[in-house]
């Protein structure tokens, strides 16, 4: 492990922590474990921290706390992050239903792997993929461990709108879109589950660091009964 | 316990509620959002004892025609977009007494581009993961997630019924220009530029696009090469960071601004000069330096100590204004009669003799008065 942190100055009330300029799963790892020792220490002065694949970036206030001072407070962290008590990352289950009308792009894919659509899905859903960063739209997460086959590049020309729940893939990243958004990933199923509820205590389902488990839902039948339960789940938490 | 306290009879360009930002949420993808210009936020709720971050309108360019529903005080910073409550000049940076029916617009811009105003306690509007912020490009946070529309009502939280006693503010006002002197500090990604391209950005001016709106401004003027490549791993954006896509052409990235992106940011703006570009308009000139991170962080302190530089004044004070009109035109406002002495010099060099309407509240009786003073300027020899 290296025992010295790449600073990158980034403005009088942000700082950049640099790990490396690659995407890497073990790198990762690692900011996800500094930045949740950084905010588990609750340290006075910092607002908040954006993690991504390789770097985080620290929102501070200058009235309370310095540039040096931060310095030395996530060297140190860094230094003992083998020792830190860390919460274990959580596996989240997306049931989604692949193919059809919620996902138009699966034969392209399939196509493209030279798999069946059934191959693809069973491919697809054998993985556990990593939450890596969240990003472009609320909740929107971008997740690693995509089997080399069903790599698919992306669309030629984007959608102008993407309902929310859609699974989708691009080149070797997959994700899905939380909200209503254009897109250019390629579609392959949607889930009914809400990932992004504004108005309830915690808003999203799963945080960097995470990991995704995505299961077949059979027919639309399955997938609208869990689309009710998931709105008598926000009733009753509003 | 909230009460109505106005309701928009015209919502203007693109009025939206606003405090100090929503935090904690970036790292799932939600932006900042919040006051393009915090500290005229700040100190429109410190004008009127709120709490800091308490919850303003922002009034972007053409402002809104309100309706007040209550007998309150509110308070007015930022750009100064010609503020008039039932049709007579107000003043800006002071707390301002409001009385039920009065109507609050706004007509010429003069200087800036966003005011805001501030009303006793905030405005109340529920609060969406913590903020009272507006999000617009996700429907989210503020009234219904939207601007402000003709018949909104918004509410504000209730104070003590003791508006009367309350201590009346003043700052010295802010001027914002058209050419403004930006500070910076390099990087993050500064190393992916030649030499050259640093001093470009520092040598040239640069104006502010039309393509401009809460998410960033895009600049006219040179292009900013890079050694290599202008992508990065995309990773996240901190407020007023200069971004150099591909073409070269910089972004700086403001309150809306997306939470993570894919290209080099040359340099980030300091925070002390937000303000002067949260006010500068499309066409404003910006001119950039760089500055150590132990200076600025100075200038962050001296803002801090601006915000308690309040004058109060009384409620007696503010009933001896003199609406100085000539022609039926309002020239000036002065709010102390010793001051009254001094319109001889304001008037333009052509007057010579010249009958002026003034007005003036008699102190504790809520009367106008009216009456007309005689101003003569002693014509000087060149002038004959």
């Amino acid at each position: 492990m290296e025992t010295e942190l790449n600073f990158l100055s980034a403005g009088d009330q942000s700082l950049v922590i640099e790990l490396g300029k690659s995407i890497d799963l073990e790198l990762n790892q690692k900011i996800r474990d500094l930045t949740s020792s950084i905010e588990q220490k609750s340290i006075p002065g910092i607002i908040e921290l954006i993690p991504s694949y390789r770097s985080i970036l620290i929102n501070f206030d200058a009235n309370v706390i310095s540039i040096p001072k931060l310095k030395n407070l996530f060297s140190d962290l860094y230094l003992n992050l083998k020792n830190a008590k860390l919460p274990k990352p959580k596996t989240i289950e997306i049931p989604t239903l692949f193919a059809g009308k919620y996902g138009p792009d699966i034969e392209f894919v399939a196509r493209n792997a030279k798999l069946t659509i059934q191959e693809v899905i069973s491919v697809y859903t054998n993985n556990i993929y990593p939450i890596c960063m969240i990003g472009f739209t609320p909740g929107f997460p971008y997740l690693q461990g995509l089997d080399q086959r069903l790599s698919t590049p992306r669309l030629k020309t984007p959608r102008t709108s993407v309902n929310p729940g859609s699974v989708g893939i691009a080149d070797n990243q997959t994700g899905i879109y939380p909200v209503k958004s254009p897109g250019g990933w390629q579609i392959i199923g949607r889930t009914p589950l809400k990932l992004f509820s504004p108005n309830n205590k915690n808003p999203f389902i799963f945080n960097i660091g995470d990991n995704i488990k995505f299961t077949s839902i059979l027919n639309e039948k399955e997938f609208s009964n869990i689309e009710k339960n998931m709105n008598l789940i926000e009733e009753n938490e509003i | 316990m909230t009460q109505n306290v106005i309701e928009i009879l015209d919502g203007g360009l693109l009025t939206t509620i606003q405090d100090t930002g929503r935090f904690g949420f970036q790292k799932f993808g939600i932006p900042v959002s919040g006051a393009m210009d915090i500290q005229s936020l700040k100190i429109a709720n410190k004008l009127l004892n709120n709490p800091i971050n308490a919850a303003c309108i922002e009034i972007t360019v053409i402002g809104p025609k309100i309706k007040f529903l209550k007998d309150t005080f509110i308070s007015i910073t930022g750009a100064n977009i010609s503020p008039k409550i039932n049709n007579k000049k107000t003043q800006m940076w002071q707390s301002i007494k409001i009385k039920k029916g009065d109507i609050l617009e706004f007509k010429e811009l003069l200087d800036g581009m966003r005011s805001y105003i501030a009303f006793v306690e905030g405005i109340d509007v529920e609060k969406i993961m913590d903020s009272r912020s507006t999000y617009l490009q996700g429907n989210l946070g503020g009234f219904k997630g939207r601007k402000l529309e003709s018949g909104d009502i918004l509410k504000s939280f209730k104070n003590n019924d003791d508006d009367n006693n309350m201590h009346l503010r003043k700052y010295e006002p802010l001027v914002y220009g058209h050419e403004h002197a930006i500070r910076i500090i390099l990087g993050p990604q500064n190393d992916y530029f030649p030499p050259e391209s640093i001093s470009t950005l520092l040598n040239s001016e640069y104006t502010i696009s039309l393509e401009s709106d809460r998410m960033g401004y895009r600049l006219n003027g040179p292009t900013i090469k890079h050694i290599d490549t202008p992508d990065i791993i995309s990773d996240g954006s901190p407020y007023g960071a200069i971004q150099i896509p591909g073409d070269g052409i910089p972004i700086i990235l403001l309150a809306d601004r997306g939470t993570t992106g894919g290209y080099t940011k040359i340099a980030t703006i300091i925070s002390s000069d937000l303000t002067k570009l949260a006010q500068a308009l499309p066409g404003d000139i910006l001119k950039f330096s760089v500055i150590t991170i132990e200076e600025a962080t100075k200038l962050i302190k001296s803002e801090s100590q601006y915000l308690e530089s309040y004058q109060e004044f009384t409620n007696k004070d503010e009933d001896t204004i003199f609406n100085i009109y000539i022609d039926g035109e309002l020239i000036e406002i002065i709010d102390d009669t010793e001051n009254l002495y001094g319109i001889k010099e304001k008037l333009s060099p052509p007057t010579i003799t010249k009958s002026i309407n003034a007005q003036t509240k008699i102190p504790q009786s809520g009367h106008n008065f009216d009456f007309e003073i005689e101003i003569t300027r002693k014509q000087s020899i060149d002038e004959i």
